[in-house]
């Protein structure tokens, strides 16, 4: 196991910046999600890091060691792609043992460590066959076991899961999640699915446009979104992020939301971040997650809490919960109410707001504010 | 729209059967046709020559004989000598053999570099390469003549072998190039990563995932240069000479009675080799051309 640090990596191809000064430093053991929608340059990334791209400036370090020169077998790493790229013609035993006999390893030892790998990915019945005579999921086990067998001090997955149907998906996402835990293992995990980032990652990296928006815990990314763009590229279904006017009357403070040709709603504030005060009396962007809003009003009205009415405009059943569309003073925003709520789409109804859940961007820079 | 059909096999009724009837009558009659000229060699080759010159060409033989067979690969005049067609048979095998693997591995190679590793100019150079698909057998006659003059292998073997390479290059680079093209570029990362190196990559990865396209190329390199008479009448000289030129030779004498017999069979065992790469090769190749969707 060992660390990895990027330190201002940029990528060019001819005028065209596909990575424009990342730098991003992993501890030994962690696991790191790289997250963003397709074409901001995380698998080039994660190829600069195996040493399939070469790197235009910056350095790469692994285990504190300049590796920007190596070959790729030199760097200590293993990859696990997405079409999982097993060797057609090799059975599954020489498929990962394909690394070791490169490296001259004898034989005895790679047969010991091919039986161990393929004991712990429960693949062992399968050693004979060829890749073509596996399923899906088989597959995903022998490339992983590929890159177990070698125990590399860096693993890199470049979206792994997503040529799996949706059940395999989330069982070996599991998998992969109990593995890391296990081995302690040091993986930089690429994908543009922000569930198994949260899920997975011990820390997040967003990006977009070749440029890193945050990298931070699952938790500060959900919960503290450093913009309005990982606010509405993490979490299903995304953030409410609703324009307002944050004014001063009186009593308290509250944020004023009004689209065209409709009544002017009102999100009562008890106390306003200090972060925000600049604000007062201008346009402000609220974030909101659905869960934040719910039709459970006990101990709504006061307080951390206050009560909202709008208008119920549709309606989702998911099962465990169910996402209603609601019209706040012109604007849609989606809400998380319990299953057994009996709201209809066109009715009226009271929903309490959990202000501590509440974060603040600049409408014009998007940017947090607090 | 008044009916519509979705697809001819929906076909049904009296009507059907006729229809089902036209076709397979056409079918066989124009494999008839087909087969006619294969049939009259056949029959002329294993009929007496008197046979020959009095009853007509689709007659099956009175007396069945192998003699001209038997004449054909040892006893036949070839030009001045008469020792058969067997030593020319024998040129041709190792030329065509020589030739075809040697150009095959080149044209491998070529493609896997042109294609996995790719340098500055790589389009280009596979555009000029492509270049000497369309270059007309003719127009390199006088250059290569002197070419092999100065190497000293004219008029051999090895010197026929390096023509047939030279101008095979282009048509096997085009085919593994496009072929390679279509193979998937991580496994060539997931090999690098595991430590594979350049030619471990090729003879590990590469070749053994290449069996269609090595089929479709082996099959057209064969034909080619078995059948290939120019090179071999224009840079070979008495024993030396290729089937073809030999078959030309035994059938142009103009010395003696024409033994058509003798020269049917001839024919057929010039031909013969193509045949068996066809029938042994020939189902890859179809499906090697769709695979590597190189157009034939």
């Amino acid at each position: 196991m060992a660390s990895l640090e990027l330190v201002n990596i940029r990528k060019r191809y001819g005028e065209l910046d596909i990575l424009q000064g990342i730098d991003i430093s992993v501890d030994a053991g962690e696991l790191l999600v790289l997250v963003g929608p397709s074409g901001c340059g995380k698998s080039t990334l994660l190829n600069m890091i195996a040493g399939l791209d070469t790197v235009s400036a910056g350095e790469i370090r692994i285990g504190g060691r300049r590796v920007n020169d190596l070959h790729p077998s030199e760097r200590d790493i293993a990859m696990v792609f997405q079409s999982y790229a097993l060797y057609p013609n090799m059975s599954v035993k020489e498929n990962i043992a394909f690394g070791m006999e490169m490296r001259k390893v004898p034989k005895p030892e790679r047969e010991q460590a091919v039986k161990e790998v393929s004991r712990t990915l429960q693949i062992d019945h399968l050693l004979d066959r060829r890749p073509a005579q596996l399923s899906g999921g088989q597959r995903q086990r022998v490339a992983m076991g590929r890159a177990l067998v070698r125990k590399p001090r860096i693993f890199l997955f470049d979206e792994p899961l997503s040529n799996l149907d949706a059940q395999l998906r989330v069982d070996m996402r599991t998998e992969i999640k109990k593995l890391h835990q296990r081995l302690g293992a040091t993986i930089v995990y690429v994908t543009h699915d922000q569930i198994e980032a949260m899920t997975l990652a011990t820390r997040i990296a967003v990006m977009r446009a070749g440029e890193l928006q945050q990298l931070g815990s699952p938790a500060e990314i959900y919960n503290r979104p450093a913009n309005t763009f990982v606010a509405g590229f993490m979490g299903s279904p995304r953030m409410n992020l609703i324009p307002g006017t944050l004014k001063n009357e009186g009593s308290g403070s509250y944020l004023e939301v009004a689209a065209d040709g409709a009544g002017p709603a009102r999100i009562l504030l008890p106390h306003v971040p200090d972060a925000t005060r600049g604000y007062l009396g201008r346009e402000i962007t609220a974030g909101l997650r659905p869960e934040a809003i719910s039709d459970k009003l006990d101990g709504g009205g006061s307080g951390n809490r206050p009560v909202i009415e709008a208008t119920v405009e549709v309606t989702e059943p998911t099962g465990p919960d169910i996402l209603a569309v609601l019209l706040l003073g012109g604007r849609e925003i989606t809400a998380r109410l319990r299953p057994d709520s009996t709201l209809k789409a066109g009715e009226r109804g009271r929903f309490a707001i959990d202000l501590s859940k509440l974060v603040w961007f600049d409408p014009s820079t998007g940017a947090r504010v607090a | 729209m008044a009916q519509k059909w979705d697809s001819p096999q929906m076909v049904r009724g009296t009507s059907a059967h006729w229809s089902r009837f036209i076709i397979y009558g056409l079918l066989l009659f124009f494999a008839a046709i087909y087969m006619l000229p294969l049939v009259v060699m056949l029959l002329t080759s294993v009929k007496p020559l008197p046979e020959i010159y009095s009853g007509s060409i689709i007659a099956l033989p009175h007396e069945w004989t192998l003699k001209p067979w038997i004449d054909a690969w040892g006893e036949t005049c070839v030009g001045l000598s008469c020792h058969g067609i067997k030593g020319y048979f024998w040129n041709s095998t190792k030329m065509t053999v020589a030739a075809v693997i040697i150009s095959t591995a080149i044209g491998m190679l070529n493609g896997y570099v042109l294609t996995k590793w790719r340098f500055k100019g790589a389009d280009l150079l596979f555009g000029l390469i492509l270049f000497g698909c369309f270059i007309p057998f003719q127009i390199v006659l006088i250059p290569m003549a002197t070419l092999l003059g100065k190497l000293g292998i004219a008029s051999s073997t090895p010197g026929l072998v390096l023509v047939h390479v030279i101008y095979g290059l282009a048509f096997t680079t085009l085919y593994f190039r496009n072929y390679y093209v279509a193979f998937p570029d991580e496994l060539i990362r997931a090999a690098m990563i595991d430590g594979a190196k350049f030619f471990s990559i090729f003879f590990r990865i590469l070749v053994p995932n290449s069996a269609p396209i090595v089929v479709v190329t082996v099959i057209w390199q064969f034909t080619n240069i078995w059948n290939d008479f120019l090179f071999g009448a224009s840079f070979s000289t008495g024993e030396s000479a290729p089937m073809t030129v030999a078959l030309n030779n035994v059938v142009n004498t103009s010395t003696g009675e024409r033994e058509y017999n003798v020269h049917m069979a001839a024919a057929v065992i010039a031909a013969l080799p193509t045949l068996l790469v066809y029938i042994v090769g020939g189902r890859y190749f179809v499906r090697g051309l769709m695979t590597g969707s190189v157009k034939g």
